[in-house]
């Protein structure tokens, strides 16, 4: 199936969580915040968070800014 | 110790949303050649507290640099900013995922109107720090230097009022000192120029005023030796706060010699 993550298309499978798709993209998720369909989802809720056909997630962080 | 001296000893720390910082500068953390210009940057200038932002995790190459690797969060508070947001909507779906980021709620509220003069729309500012605060925020709001605003903003409860001195990364310096002059007599909450501040007699004037603080990151960051300039800044608000607790002469119309007239020869 496919989700569209930080504004791009990804292929994932079926029943795939969104501690699995973090841990496979992210090297330190720590400090990482997700939305999911303009949704947060707090870090206690990943592991539970299945994955659906379409969803719109961002992944965030803090980053050098004025 | 004489009485001068204790007094000079005291502790001059300040206050936000029960939070106490003993440095009035506040940095930003972007425009720097680097994060690890940044970090000594940071470190010269002697700041507690430094702005970040709120973006994209970097999924295509993730050997990028991370700030955290090089601005410790567990040393200088993290101070989230909604820069680069244009409505309210925007500004309070970022705080909410900063907070998710990094688990506090102490934030720096800005909506800007336009790319050009990126002046605070005050409007919706004004509606996103009602909701914020409603929301549990500590808000530390960037402001037009209205009286009037600064007021509606700390009766919507915002915990820091924060007039821009001039645009954003335009180094004019403090174009209305009266404005800050009066929003500082009239805050219960304290008041910190952001915005504006192009060198370090600029950043004197903005305590000189009494402000609470200075915020500021392009002053810094383009300067030709930003690591120099940086300690120019923690020199020129400490000058400028000592300045204002002193207390100025008085401006006269003419000149007052500092010798006695009596026992000329």
């Amino acid at each position: 199936m496919i989700i569209y993550l930080n504004g791009e298309e990804h292929q994932v499978e079926p029943g795939t969580s969104l501690t699995a798709l973090v841990t496979n993209l992210v090297a330190d998720p720590r400090g990482v915040a997700i939305e999911r369909n303009r949704v947060i989802v707090m870090k206690s809720q990943w592991d539970q968070t299945m994955l659906a056909d379409g969803d719109q997630l961002e992944f965030v962080q803090f980053v050098g800014g004025g | 110790m004489t009485e001068t001296t204790k007094d000079l000893n005291q502790d001059d720390s300040w206050t936000v949303a029960g939070r106490t910082f003993s440095s009035r500068l506040i940095i930003g953390t972007g425009k720097y050649r680097d994060y690890a210009q940044n970090a000594a940057a940071a470190e010269a200038a002697g700041v507690e507290i430094v702005t970040v932002a709120v973006r994209r995790v970097n999924l295509s190459d993730p050997t990028q640099p991370r700030l955290t690797d090089f601005v410790d969060p567990k040393r200088y508070t993290f101070l989230p900013n909604t820069a680069g947001c244009f409505t309210a909507e925007d500004a309070l779906r970022t705080l909410r995922l900063a907070r998710e980021a990094g688990g506090w709620s102490l934030v720096k509220l800005e909506v800007l109107s336009d790319q050009k003069t990126l002046y605070p729309d005050m409007i919706e500012t004004l509606e996103a720090t009602k909701v914020l605060v409603k929301e549990g925020f500590d808000v530390m709001v960037y402001c037009t230097d209205d009286p009037v605003f600064a007021r509606r903003l700390e009766d919507a409860g915002a915990c820091a009022i924060m007039p821009l001195g001039a645009p954003i990364g335009s180094g004019l310096g403090i174009q209305n000192p009266v404005n800050i002059r009066l929003i500082v007599e009239a805050a219960r909450v304290p008041v910190l120029v952001d915005a504006g501040v192009g060198t370090a007699s600029e950043a004197a004037i903005a305590m000189e005023l009494g402000c609470d603080g200075v915020l500021m990151n392009t002053a810094i960051a383009e300067a030709k030796d930003p690591i120099r300039m940086a300690r120019a800044m923690k020199h020129a608000v400490l000058a400028g706060r000592d300045a204002y607790l002193a207390g100025r002469m008085g401006r006269k119309r003419y000149a007052d010699p500092s010798s006695p007239l009596a026992g000329l020869i």
